[in-house]
Formats: C-alpha cells, structure tokens, sequence
C-alpha cells in the first residue's frame, strides 16, 4: 500500500516583542549636531556599537534627500539606523529604514563593567590553645596553632598551617586554589595532609618522618613532605 | 564557696560514675559537705552504685518540671552523713532536662553544698552538655587507650567552649583522672603510657585509678570504693585525688595491690 505524505500547513506564528532603542533628536545646524556624535565617539569609540539607533526627526524639518543623508553620515560613524519617526510617511523611501510610531520613553540602565575589588589580604589567624579533637578551625589566611592538633581536629586555611606542636588531626591548607601554601609542624602524626586539593592520607606518610618536625609542600602535582631538621 | 564540679568522659564505661560516686564519698569523709547528682536520664546508675536505689522517691526531672522540690529529692546517704545523691528519672530521656531547670538546680544547691558533682551521660549530646553546662571544674575520666583519649580531647574542647564559665571567657579548671591503670600491661607496651595520654590532652593529671576487683566488688555491694575498702589500691588512688582537688600537694604514685604476692600464692587453694 502505497502512502503519500500530505505537506502538513505549517501556520505562520507571530509574536509581539519590544525592544529598547537609543533616540536621536537631530536639531539644526546638523553640522554642529554631528560634530557631537563626532565628540562623543572619540571618548568613547564602542559606545554605539551594537547599539540600535532611531532617529526622532520632530524637531527639524528635513526634506527627503537630506534624511538620506543624515543616514548614510551615520551610517559612515557605525551608527546603524533602525527606524526613523516624527516625520511624514511621503519622506521617507524604501532604502530608507522603515518609519516608526508609538515609541516609549524608558529609563536606560548602563551596565558599566565594575573595577575589580582589590580584596584586602585576608588576616592571618593565631590560636594560643590546643585544638582538640572535634573542633574544625577555618580561616581564609594563615593559621598558626601554639600546641598541638588533636586527632579528629580539622585545620582549614587558605594560606599556610603552621603547627607548634604535634599535628594529630587533618591539615588543608591553600584550599582556595593557593598551590604555594604549607604545612609546617613540630610533630608530624597527621590523618591527613592536603594542598590546593592535593592530600595525602596517614597512610602514605613515610613512616620515616612520623613523630618529627616536618613540612609538606607541592611541587607541581605532587606533594613533598621532608622533615624539618 | 560552692565547687560545680563535672565528671564527664565523652566515651562511655570508662568509669565516670564509679569515680563520681568515690570523689563524692572521699570529699564528705574529709568533712565537705557534697551532693552528687546523676545526670544520665533514662539509664541512671550512680544510685545503685551509691546504694540508694530503694530509697528513691523523687528525681532530677521532678525537680526540673517543678513536680516535687529539691528537698524532697535530695537522697541522704546512709553512712556519710554529709554526701547526697540527687538521682536521674528511669523513665525519661534526656530531653526532658532544660538549660534553665538546671541552671535553676544547680544555683539553689550551690547555697546548700560545698561541693556539687555532676555525673555526666557518655556521648556529646543534651545530657553531657548540661551536666558540664554550669561547672567551675571538671574532671576528665580517661582509660590508657586511644579511642577514650581521642573522646577525651573532644570534650575537653568543649568544655572550653559550651559551658557557662567559657562563654563568659573564664576557664573551666580541668583536670585528667585515668582510670583502669594496669601497670604490668602499661610497662608491656600493652596500654598507652601515663606520658603519652597527658602529651595528647595537654592538661594536668589529677590521679592514676589501678584497675582493680575492689571497684567491682564495691559496686556490686552499692558502696563507693572509698567507703568500701578504704585501704585498697583504688580508694587511696581516690582519695589522694581527693586531696589534690582540695589543693594539697600529693605525689604521685601508682598505687599497688598490697597483698598481691600473697594472693598469688594462696589465690589457688581457695579455687
């Protein structure tokens, strides 16, 4: 059995939208008035770039060939013209944009790109107490402990971990992408060590460095732990 | 001046009541006048180790609720006439305790006693939280190996932090009680040394417990180990403990079953 597919009618949708365009209203001399657009885009060369531009021509009154004109002078600046509006529909040609009407005013939002905050260098932190097992310390700098991690305890630093004493619990220092952050202690016992995610569990630890004074870096993607003394 | 003192462990079966119940009868024999209260609502114990477990009326949570007054709970011990035992509910749990009731207990014994020793719950929940909530002192019970000293430091931390004393920025005094000490094991390499443990906890020792059969016996008796047989290796470590709590200066010894070699000689025929 033979089937022939009908053309399905595909019905032509139509959608409203709105769109926010820049105006300009031209005032005579038109020299002088595009002396400065000229002014302005010295400042700033990309202002109009991708920018739609309407023309609102109510306040001069242009015959046909000088709209055409003030068109292509535009046109010569990069300034593409999108419609044109207060003047009658007999000025303006085919090769002209098209005339618009009931166009409303609205509050433009410049979306200026914003300086980068210079972040002020976060504080280091200094505990004069042990940190017993169970507390988790967290700081976006250095964190320097005066006696001992206990096991269970966590130290998460964005800068270096300095430890006087011995280093029980986890130690996470540089956690926020700083590959040059340390971990310094009298006594390495750690559960674990990481660096800008980098870690090493009390397992892999040599054996030869427990119980001393140590310090663990990165080299590359590859953490380096070499006793102290 | 009124002493809050907590005896709490994180770990449970350490020995935190039966160290609660042998410093509380020590301190009434050297005259204090002292009221131990049990804080493990739901599984209460130290007034069976106590003894006072058929005199039992009224309890912590009565008190709490405003059920029955403090002196109608409040368990005179039969043998020490200043010691008192404020028992925990069986039948509660330890949510039925509230920061405000106790704070409220612990402030009108605080007018009664000189020495309030609170008997903490194992674990970090409500009941260990309130039982050190109001301390002037605590007294960490520890046995030589790593799991009961790791819990140890956990609640040394929070000692140093969720008790009433931290949150004003004083210090709670703490000191470390270990407990089941066998010094045959220990010199083996068997159990954590007496160094190692005060390394790791970084807090002072305020006695060496030896295991012993004296604890148990006395238990199961429901006497202190104090009262019971003051003489064994266990009760003088607790009173010497004692002691050092009442700010004397006491060496510091292991202390050793005295008739061991006998018992060893004559332990087989009695079998």
């Amino acid at each position: 059995m033979d089937a022939i597919a009908k053309a399905t009618r595909q019905p032509v949708r139509m959608r409203g939208r709105s769109y926010v365009a820049f105006t300009f209203c031209p005032v005579v001399p038109l020299a002088g008035w595009l002396e400065e657009i000229d002014a302005t885009l010295a400042r700033s060369p990309g202002f109009f770039v991708g920018k739609p531009v309407v023309l609102d021509l109510s306040a001069v009154d242009l015959s046909q060939s000088a709209i055409a004109h003030l068109v292509t002078s535009l046109e010569q600046r990069n300034i593409r013209v999108l419609g044109v509006e207060g003047v009658d529909a007999d000025r303006v040609t085919t090769s002209m944009p098209p005339l618009l009407t009931g166009g409303r005013h609205c509050i433009l939002v410049q979306n200026e790109p914003k300086k980068p905050e210079t972040k002020p260098k976060p504080a280091s932190l200094v505990l004069e107490s042990p940190v017993r097992s169970g507390q988790s310390i967290f700081s976006e700098g250095d964190v320097t402990v005066l006696g001992s991690v206990g096991s269970g305890a966590e130290i998460v630093a964005g800068g270096s971990i300095h430890v006087y004493g011995a280093l029980r619990g986890r130690a996470i220092a540089g956690f926020s992408g700083n590959s040059a952050a340390r971990i310094f202690c009298q006594k390495i016992e750690a559960e674990l060590l990481a660096i800008d995610g980098y870690y090493q569990t009390a397992e892999e630890i040599d054996v030869a460095l427990r119980n001393r004074p140590a310090q663990a870096w990165l080299e590359g993607d590859v953490m380096k732990i070499a006793p102290l003394n | 001046m009124a002493k809050v003192l907590v005896v709490t462990s994180g770990k449970g079966g350490v020995g935190k009541t039966t160290s609660t119940a042998a410093l509380g009868a020590a301190l009434a024999q050297m005259g204090e006048k002292v009221v131990v209260i049990d804080f493990d609502v739901g599984l209460r114990n130290l007034d069976l180790v106590m003894g006072a477990e058929r005199r039992v009326v009224f309890d912590l949570i009565n008190v709490v609720q405003g059920v029955a007054k403090l002196s109608q709970a409040l368990i005179r011990d039969k043998r020490l006439e200043n010691l008192w035992l404020l028992p925990a509910s069986q039948t509660r749990d330890k949510d039925a305790l509230t920061d405000e009731g106790v704070g409220r207990i612990i402030a009108e014994l605080r007018a009664k006693f000189d020495w309030i020793l609170c008997d903490s719950p194992a674990g970090i929940e409500r009941g260990a939280m309130l039982a050190m909530r109001y301390a002037d002192e605590a007294v960490i019970v520890t046995n030589p190996e790593v799991s009961s000293v790791r819990d140890s430091d956990r609640i040394i931390g929070m000692l140093d932090s969720k008790t009433v004393k931290a949150e004003r920025g004083e210090r709670v005094e703490k000191h470390i009680l270990i407990t089941r000490y066998d010094s045959a094991r220990a010199s083996r390499g068997e159990m954590l040394s007496i160094d190692d443990i005060l390394e790791i906890l970084a807090t002072p020792l305020l006695g060496i417990i030896p295991e012993s059969q004296d604890v148990l016996r006395a238990s199961n008796v429901g006497s202190p180990v104090t009262l019971n047989n003051a003489a064994s290796a266990p009760a003088r470590a607790y009173t010497d403990a004692v002691r050092r709590l009442m700010g004397e200066i006491v060496n510091m010894t292991v202390p050793v079953e005295r008739k061991r070699l006998m018992n060893r000689l004559l332990g087989r025929r009695a079998a």
